[in-house]
C-alpha cells in the first residue's frame, strides 16, 4: 500500500472510531441516519475522493477510494454504502454531464454537503431492470415524471436523485435519465423499508406524480439512459466489493480477538483446532477478496475494461463478507447473538451486499457473458 | 413420514392448523416489537402439548420425541422464537421436572405447566460457563433446612416470565456435584438482573438471572446433592433432537415460500421458475430439507423405540441448524431485495435460526462430542 493510501486509511479509521463507531449499536436498532456523520466524512475529504479537483474531488485513484470505503465498511457498512452510492451518482454526472450540469451539482456532492442517489429500480423490475415503467413525458421544456421507484437507498436524506425513466418505446433503448432535485414539484417520499440490515441507511420508494424535470436537467440523449446506468454499474460492484471486504475484516477482527479472551474448559477458545481452522479460513477468503477487489480497481486507474473482474470481485467479496460475519457469530457464541457486540450487525449487513448492484445470481450470468465471447468470439 | 402413527399423523395436522391460525399471523409484528405471544401459549395448552412428553397422571400427552418434534416442526414454519420458548417450557422444564423430580414436586408444579396456567424455563448456562457448562460456579449451600443460592445465569429462554425456574448449581467442588432446585417467581434473593437483546429469536424473551443469597427449602431439591449431571446427560438426546426439528420448520418453510415466490415474481418476462439457476437453489434446498427430514424423524422413530444415541442426537442437532441457516439465507437472496424486507418471512427465518447453532450446545461442541465418541479407543492409545 502506498504511503498515501495508508495514511488516508489511517485517518479515517480514527476520524471513524470516534464519531461513527459509539452510535451504532444505538442508531441500527433504531435505524436512525445521521447527517452530521456523513458531512463530517466529506469535511475529511472522503466523500468525492476520485473525482477531479477542478469539481472539488481529490482527484485520487480508485484503487484509493476502495481502500477507504473497505476502512469505513470495518466501522458502518450503512455509512460506507452511502457514501459509495454518491460516489456514483458523481462519476455518472462527471463522465455524462453536460459542464452546466458539472458545475451546478458536482461541487455539493464532492464536498459531502449534500448527499447523491441513484433511482433504477421498481416493484416489478429488479434484476430485469430494461422492463422499467416509469415514464418522462416530453411537455414544453421539459418532462413529466411518473412512478414509482423503489429500494432507493438515501432516499429522503439525498438532495439529487438520478432518475432512470421511460422516454421510449419498450427495453433498454426506450429509457432515458435525469437529475432531479428533493423538494421538486410532485417528487414524493414513500414508505421507509423496513429492513433486516442496513438500519443506518434509509431506503424508501420514490413517488412522482406529473413531476417537471426541465430539459436541462436530461443526462445525454433520449434513449441514452441505459448507457447512464449500465456506465456506473462496474464501479457500484466494485465499491460494493470492498464494502464486503470491510465488513469481513471487521467481524473477522472482532472473532479472533474474542476468542483469544474468552476462557472454556481451561483454555482459550483460539487455541482449539477446530477454532484454529475456521479463523484460517475465514482470513484466508478475507485476503483474496481483497486482492481481488484491488486488482478490479486498478483496471479501472489503468483505462481498462474491469466489467468481468468488477462482477468478479463483487460476488467473490460479498459471499466472503456473508461467510465471515456468520461464521464469526459462531465463534461468539451466545453473545455473538446479542446486540452488545457488533458481529450480529454486520452480518445482517452483508446479506444485501449479495443483492444489491446486481444480485450475484445476475453477477455469475455476466461473468459466463464474458466467457462465451472470450472462447467463441 | 411413512411411519408416523395415526396419532402422530393426527397431532401434526391439528398443530398445523394452529400454527396458522393463531402464530403465524403474529410472527411479524411480536417479531419487531419483541414481544411474547402469551395468548398462542395458552392456547397450546388447550392443545394438550405443553406437556407433550410428561405423565398423564399430571396432565401431560405422554409422547415421544416423534410427536414432540412434529410439534417442534409445525410450530417452527410459524415463529421459530414462539417455537423456542415453547422448546423451554415443554422440553426443557416440565420434561425434566417429569422425569427427574419427586412425586410431589410433580403434583405441584406439572399440572399449572401443563394447563398454561404457568410458564417454565431451565437455567444452565452462565456468563463465563456455556458451552463448558459442567464447570459453572452458582452456588448452593445448605443451610439447616435450606439452601442458599449466590450466582448468575445467562441465556435463559422465558426466564423473565417463568413462574417456575429449573436452576441448575453447585453443591461442592467436584465436576459432578452439581444439583438442580425448583426456584419459584418472587423467591428472596432471586430476580432478572437483564433482559437481552437480540438478532433473532425476538419473540422469545432471553433474560439474565442474579440469585443473592436467594433462600430455597431442602423441598425444592430435584433428586439427592450431585444427581444432576446424571439427569442432564439423560435429557440432552431429547433436547438435541426436538430442538432440530425446529430447525426442519425453518427449512420447510422457506422451501415452501420459495416456490411460491418463484411462480409469482416475473422477470425478463417470464417467472423466476423458469431460469435455470432459480431452479438449481429451489431443488437443492428441497433436496437438502428432505435428507434433514428423514435423518431427523428416523433418529426420533429410533429414540422412541428405545434406541438412544448420544452420537446420533449430536449429529441431529449440528446437520439440521446448519442446513437451515444456509437455506434461509439461500431463500433470502432468491426472494432478492423483497427477501431482505420484513414483507416476506424469510429473512426472519434466518435470523431466528441462527441460534439453533449456538443454543443447546453449539455446532463446535456438536463435533467434539461426536469426535470424541467415534475417536474413543483411538483417544486412549
Amino acid at each position: 500500500m502506498s504511503d498515501l493510501r495508508a495514511e488516508l486509511c489511517l485517518n479515517l479509521a480514527k476520524w471513524c472510531h470516534t464519531h461513527i463507531e459509539p452510535h451504532m449499536e444505538h442508531d441500527d436498532a433504531e435505524g436512525k441516519f445521521r447527517l452530521e456523520i456523513f458531512q463530517g466524512l466529506g469535511e475529511q475529504g472522503y466523500a468525492g475522493i476520485t473525482l477531479p479537483e477542478a469539481y472539488g474531488g481529490a482527484g485520487l485513484s480508485y484503487a484509493d477510494y476502495v481502500a477507504t470505503l473497505e476502512e469505513m465498511a470495518k466501522y458502518s457498512v450503512a455509512y460506507a454504502v452511502t457514501v459509495s452510492v454518491s460516489n456514483m451518482v458523481q462519476t455518472i454526472l462527471a463522465s455524462y454531464g453536460n459542464e452546466a450540469q458539472k458545475q451546478k451539482f458536482l461541487p455539493a456532492l464532492t464536498n459531502g454537503t449534500e448527499i447523491g442517489a441513484f433511482a433504477l429500480s421498481e416493484s416489478h423490475s429488479g434484476s430485469d431492470a430494461a422492463s422499467l415503467k416509469t415514464t418522462a413525458k416530453k411537455v414544453a421544456g421539459g418532462y413529466s415524471l411518473n412512478g414509482t421507484k423503489m429500494w432507493i437507498t438515501s432516499a429522503g436524506v439525498a438532495k439529487t436523485y438520478i432518475v432512470m425513466a421511460r422516454t421510449g418505446g419498450e427495453g433498454a433503448k426506450g429509457v432515458s435519465a435525469f437529475i432531479v432535485r428533493d423538494g421538486d414539484k410532485g417528487f414524493s417520499y414513500g414508505k421507509a423499508e423496513k429492513k433486516m440490515g442496513w438500519k443506518a441507511s434509509p431506503t424508501r420508494e420514490l413517488i412522482f406524480e406529473n413531476c417537471f424535470v426541465p430539459e436541462e436537467n436530461r443526462l445525454l440523449n433520449e434513449g441514452e439512459g441505459f448507457k447512464v446506468a449500465m456506465g456506473g454499474l462496474d464501479r457500484g460492484r466494485i465499491a460494493i466489493g470492498a464494502i464486503g471486504v470491510g465488513c469481513a475484516q471487521r467481524a473477522l477482527d472482532e472473532a479472533i480477538k474474542y476468542s483469544l479472551g474468552r476462557v472454556q474448559f481451561s483454555q482459550p477458545i483460539f487455541d482449539f483446532q477446530g477454532l484454529q481452522f475456521m479463523m484460517a479460513d475465514m482470513a484466508l477468503e478475507v485476503e483474496a477478496s481483497r486482492l481481488l477487489v484491488q486488482r478490479a480497481a486498478e483496471l479501472i486507474d489503468n483505462n481498462q475494461s474491469p466489467s468481468k473482474l468488477a462482477s468478479m470481485a463483487k460476488l467473490k467479496a460479498t459471499d466472503t463478507a456473508m461467510y465471515v460475519t456468520t461464521e464469526a457469530v459462531q465463534i461468539h457464541g451466545g453473545v455473538g447473538y446479542t446486540s452488545e457486540y457488533p458481529v450480529e450487525r454486520f452480518m445482517r449487513d452483508a446479506k444485501v451486499l449479495q443483492i444489491v448492484e446486481g444480485t450475484n445470481q445476475i453477477q455469475r450470468v455476466v461473468i459466463a457473458r464474458h466467457l462465451k465471447k472470450e472462447y467463441a468470439p | 413420514m411413512w411411519f408416523f402413527t395415526p396419532e402422530e399423523r393426527e397431532l401434526q395436522k391439528t398443530c398445523r392448523d394452529f400454527a396458522r391460525a393463531e402464530i403465524a399471523p403474529m410472527a411479524e409484528k411480536l417479531d419487531t416489537e419483541e414481544k411474547f405471544n402469551l395468548k398462542a401459549f395458552r392456547g397450546m395448552g388447550d392443545l394438550g402439548v405443553l406437556g407433550i412428553t410428561a405423565d398423564p397422571e399430571y396432565g401431560g400427552a405422554g409422547l415421544g420425541a416423534t410427536a414432540a418434534t412434529i410439534v417442534m416442526e409445525e410450530f417452527g414454519k410459524a415463529d421459530p422464537g414462539t417455537t423456542l420458548s415453547f422448546l423451554a417450557h415443554s422440553i426443557l422444564c416440565v420434561n425434566n421436572i417429569d422425569k427427574n423430580a419427586s412425586a410431589e414436586q410433580k403434583a405441584k408444579y406439572l399440572p399449572k405447566l401443563i394447563s398454561g396456567e404457568h410458564i417454565g424455563c431451565m437455567a444452565m448456562s452462565e456468563p463465563g460457563y456455556g458451552s463448558d457448562a459442567v464447570g459453572m460456579q452458582t452456588k448452593a449451600v445448605k443451610t439447616g433446612n435450606d439452601y442458599v443460592i449466590n450466582g448468575a445465569k445467562m441465556w435463559i429462554t422465558n426466564g423473565s416470565m417463568a413462574d417456575v425456574s429449573y436452576v441448575y448449581t453447585r453443591t461442592g467442588p467436584g465436576k459432578k456435584d452439581l444439583t438442580t432446585f425448583l426456584v419459584e417467581k418472587g423467591a428472596p434473593g432471586f430476580s432478572v438482573s437483564k433482559e437481552i437483546h437480540k438478532m433473532g429469536m425476538r419473540t422469545s424473551p432471553t433474560a439474565e438471572l442474579a440469585f443473592q443469597n436467594c433462600k430455597v427449602p431442602a423441598s425444592a431439591r430435584v433428586g439427592a446433592e450431585g444427581d444432576s449431571t446424571v439427569h442432564m446427560m439423560k435429557n440432552l438426546e431429547i433436547e438435541r433432537i426436538t430442538i432440530a426439528g425446529i430447525s426442519l420448520g425453518v427449512a420447510q418453510a422457506c422451501v415452501d415460500q420459495c416456490i411460491k415466490y418463484a411462480g409469482e415474481r416475473k422477470q425478463f418476462g417470464k417467472n423466476l421458475a423458469n431460469f435455470q439457476m432459480i431452479q438449481k437453489m429451489v431443488a437443492e434446498m428441497a433436496t437438502e430439507t428432505e435428507a434433514m427430514r428423514r435423518l431427523l424423524y428416523t433418529v426420533c422413530y429410533e429414540f422412541d423405540h428405545g434406541h438412544k444415541s448420544n452420537t446420533l442426537a449430536s449429529m441431529v442437532k449440528l446437520q439440521l441448524p446448519k442446513m437451515a441457516t444456509k437455506i434461509a439465507l439461500d431463500a433470502i437472496q432468491l426472494h432478492g431485495g423483497y427477501g431482505y424486507s420484513r414483507e416476506f418471512p424469510v429473512e426472519r427465518l434466518m435470523r431466528d435460526n441462527k441460534l439453533i447453532e449456538i443454543g443447546a450446545g453449539t455446532n463446535e461442541v456438536m463435533i467434539m462430542i461426536i469426535a470424541k465418541n467415534l475417536l474413543k479407543d483411538a483417544l486412549k492409545e
